[in-house]
C-alpha cells in the first residue's frame, strides 16, 4: 500500500479548473519529484495534501495510509506525520529560530538541525526568524524545521528557489537526510539535477499527471515539451 | 508581612529582582500608594522624594557625564483593592549622562484602584536614557491606569522608551507620552499590551522630530481578546530636514474584541520623512497554517504568534 495515493483529485476555484482527475502515488521513504511548468497546480496539489483552509478537493480522495484524510484539518494531518515546506515561507516576528526549531518538541537540540542545512548554529540559532532574514536564509530554516519533525512525509514547494546555485548541495543534503530517516518526500522542483536525486518522478501538466517513471525519463520528456501540445487527457501510468 | 516585603514578593513574582533593594550599588524608589517604603540614591544620582498632600513627587537627577552601570529600579504598587496613585516624577540627564530604569508597577489584588503617572524627563546634549515600564494589574480588571510623559531629547540624546503590560488584566490603560527629539537625537517608543475580557486601552504617543537629522520610531504591539478595546493613536511630526521617523502598528484582534488605530503623520520640512504602516486584524493564516503543518493546534498556534509579538 502506498504511503499516500491521491485518486482522481480534482480541485476548482471559482471558475478555475485547477486539478482535474489527478491520480498519483508516494510509497513510504520514497523521494518523488514532481515536474511542471509554472501555474500547472504543484502547490496547489501541495496544500491539498496539506489540508491548507480552502483546499478541499472537489472530486477524488486522498489517502494516507490507507485512510481517507480529506476531511482531516492541517494539524491533524501534522500529527499523522504530513509536513509541508512552503514555496515562500512566511516570517514571525519575535519567535528565534531556536524556538522555530522546537515547536512541537521542546526538548529537541536544534543546532545540528541548522547544520545540516549549511547554516552555522552559533549565528542563526539567537536569531530571529522575522524581515531580518535573507530569503535563502529563512528558506533554509524551514527545511530544517522540517527535518526537526523526522515526518512521514515531507512535502517540499521548490526548496531550492532563492537558494544560490552554488549551494544546492545543501539542498540534496536536506533530501538525502530525509530519505536516511525513512521520511517520504514530494519534492516540487524545477530544478533537473535535484529531480534526479528522486526515485521516482511525475510531471504535472494542466492539473493532470502526464507522465510518471524514473526521473530522468520523466525529465527528458519533460523536456521534450511533448506535454505542452499533449492531448488534456494525458498518462498516468508510464511516459509515453 | 509588612508592607515592603509585600510589595517585594509581588514585584518578584512579576519578574523583578528583588536583590537590588539590599544592593548599595543600586539606586531605587520603592512606594505603596502615596507612603515611600524605600530609596536610595548613590554617586552621580540624586533621588529625591516626597509625600505630598496629593502623591508621591520625586525627582531624579542624573550628573552630567555620569553613566550609571546598574539600572534605577522604581517601584510603583498598590496592595489595597481599591485606592489611589498620583506620581509625579521630574527626570533630569545632564550633558552626557548615560542611565538606565527599569520601572514595575504593581496592583496585584486591585479592584479598583487608580494609579496616575505624570513624568517630565528631560535629556540633555548627548545623554542616553533606556526606561523599562512594566505593569501588573492582577486578574480582576480592577485598574484605571493613567502613564504620561513629556519628554525632551537634546541634541545627539537618545530616548528608548517601553511600555510592558502583558500578563494579567489590564482595566483601563490610557497612555499618553509625547517625546521632542531635537538635532541628531533618537527616540524609540515601544509598547506592548494585552487586553482580554473587557479591558479598554487606549495609547498615545506622539514624537515631534524638531531637530534636524533626529529620528523617531513609535512601535506598538496590541492584542486583544473577548470583548477588549483598543485605540492606538501614532503622532510623528518631521519638522527638520533630515529628520526621520516611523510609525509601526499591529494588533492582533480575536473573539469579540475592537480594534483601531490612528496613525498621525505630519511632515513641515520637505527634506524629513515620515512613514507608517499598520496592520489590524486576526492571526495571519499563513503564520497559523504554518505553525499547524508542524504540529500544533490551532490554540497553541495562536498562543505562539501572540506572545513572539509581545516579547
Ligand atoms: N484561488 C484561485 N483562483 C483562481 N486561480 C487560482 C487560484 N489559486 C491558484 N490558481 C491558479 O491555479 C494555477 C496553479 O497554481 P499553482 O500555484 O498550484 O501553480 P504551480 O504549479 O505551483 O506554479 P509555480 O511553478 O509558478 O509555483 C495557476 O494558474 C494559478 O493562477
Ligand atoms: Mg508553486
Amino acid at each position: 500500500m502506498p504511503l499516500l495515493e491521491i485518486k482522481s483529485v480534482s480541485y476548482q476555484a471559482g471558475a478555475a479548473k485547477i486539478l482535474d482527475d489527478l491520480c498519483l502515488s508516494v510509497e513510504g521513504a520514497e523521494v518523488h519529484a514532481l515536474l511542471g511548468t509554472n501555474g500547472t497546480g504543484k502547490s496547489t496539489l501541495a496544500y491539498l495534501i496539506a489540508g491548507c483552509e480552502g483546499y478541499k478537493p472537489t472530486a477524488g480522495t486522498i489517502l494516507f495510509d490507507g485512510r481517507a484524510i480529506q476531511t482531516f484539518k492541517i494539524h491533524e494531518r501534522a500529527q499523522l506525520g504530513i509536513t509541508m515546506a512552503w514555496q515562500e515561507p512566511v516570517r514571525f516576528e519575535g519567535i528565534s529560530v531556536a524556538q522555530y526549531l522546537t515547536l512541537k518538541n521542546r526538548e529537541l537540540n536544534p543546532a545540528p538541525y541548522l547544520a545540516m542545512v549549511g547554516l552555522e548554529p552559533r549565528r542563526y540559532l539567537a536569531r530571529m526568524v522575522d524581515r531580518s532574514l535573507s530569503g535563502g536564509e529563512r528558506k533554509r530554516i524551514e527545511l530544517a524545521s522540517i527535518l526537526a519533525l523526522h515526518p512521514r512525509l515531507a512535502i517540499f514547494d521548490e526548496p531550492d528557489s532563492g537558494i544560490d546555485m552554488l549551494s544546492i548541495h545543501d539542498i540534496i543534503n536536506v533530501i538525502n537526510i530525509c530519505k536516511e530517516n525513512g521520511s517520504a518526500v514530494l519534492l516540487i522542483t524545477h530544478r533537473e539535477e535535484i529531480a534526479l536525486i528522486a526515485d521516482k518522478a511525475s510531471q504535472i501538466c494542466r492539473g493532470k499527471i502526464v507522465c510518471s517513471g524514473p526521473p530522468a525519463k520523466v525529465a527528458a520528456y519533460y523536456k521534450s515539451r511533448q506535454c505542452l501540445t499533449c492531448d488534456t487527457e494525458g498518462r498516468a501510468d508510464g511516459c509515453p | 508581612m509588612d508592607a515592603l516585603e509585600q510589595l517585594m514578593q509581588a514585584f518578584a513574582n512579576t519578574g523583578g529582582d528583588r536583590a537590588v533593594l539590599a544592593d548599595s550599588a543600586t539606586a531605587h524608589l520603592v512606594a505603596d500608594g502615596h507612603t515611600i517604603l524605600s530609596s536610595r540614591a548613590i554617586e552621580g544620582i540624586e533621588v529625591e522624594a516626597r509625600e505630598t498632600a496629593s502623591g508621591i513627587s520625586a525627582t531624579v537627577r542624573v550628573r552630567q557625564g555620569v553613566r550609571l552601570t546598574n539600572p534605577v529600579h522604581l517601584c510603583f504598587g498598590v496592595l489595597h483593592k481599591r485606592g489611589s496613585q498620583n506620581i509625579r516624577m521630574d527626570v533630569h540627564l545632564e550633558k552626557n549622562a548615560s542611565a538606565s530604569f527599569i520601572a514595575h508597577c504593581i496592583f496585584p489584588g486591585a479592584e479598583q484602584v487608580i494609579h496616575a503617572m505624570d513624568a517630565v524627563v528631560t535629556i540633555g546634549e548627548g545623554a542616553e536614557m533606556r526606561y523599562s515600564e512594566t505593569h501588573f494589574h492582577g486578574l480582576h480588571g480592577g485598574v484605571e491606569a493613567i502613564p504620561k510623559a513629556v519628554v525632551s531629547v537634546g541634541k545627539n540624546g537618545r530616548y528608548l522608551g517601553e511600555f510592558n503590560l502583558i500578563t494579567g488584566r489590564v482595566g483601563r490603560l490610557a497612555i499618553d507620552y509625547a517625546v521632542e527629539a531635537h538635532e541628531n537625537a533618537v527616540v524609540e517608543l515601544t509598547a506592548r499590551v494585552f487586553g482580554h475580557g473587557r479591558d479598554t486601552i487606549e495609547i498615545k504617543e506622539k514624537v515631534v522630530l524638531a531637530g534636524e537629522n533626529s529620528r523617531g520610531l513609535i512601535k506598538t504591539r496590541v492584542a486583544i481578546e473577548d470583548e477588549a478595546s483598543a485605540e492606538i493613536t501614532g503622532i510623528t511630526e518631521g519638522n527638520a530636514a533630515g529628520a526621520r521617523g516611523h510609525v509601526d502598528c499591529m494588533e492582533i484582534v480575536k473573539d469579540k474584541a475592537v480594534a483601531s488605530a490612528i496613525p498621525v503623520v505630519r511632515v513641515t520640512n520637505p527634506l524629513a520623512k515620515v512613514t507608517h504602516e499598520a496592520a489590524i486584524g486576526s492571526v495571519d493564516k499563513r503564520q497559523m497554517e504554518t505553525l499547524m503543518v508542524h504540529g500544533l493546534s490551532p490554540e497553541e498556534a495562536v498562543e505562539v504568534i501572540v506572545k513572539g509579538i509581545l516579547s
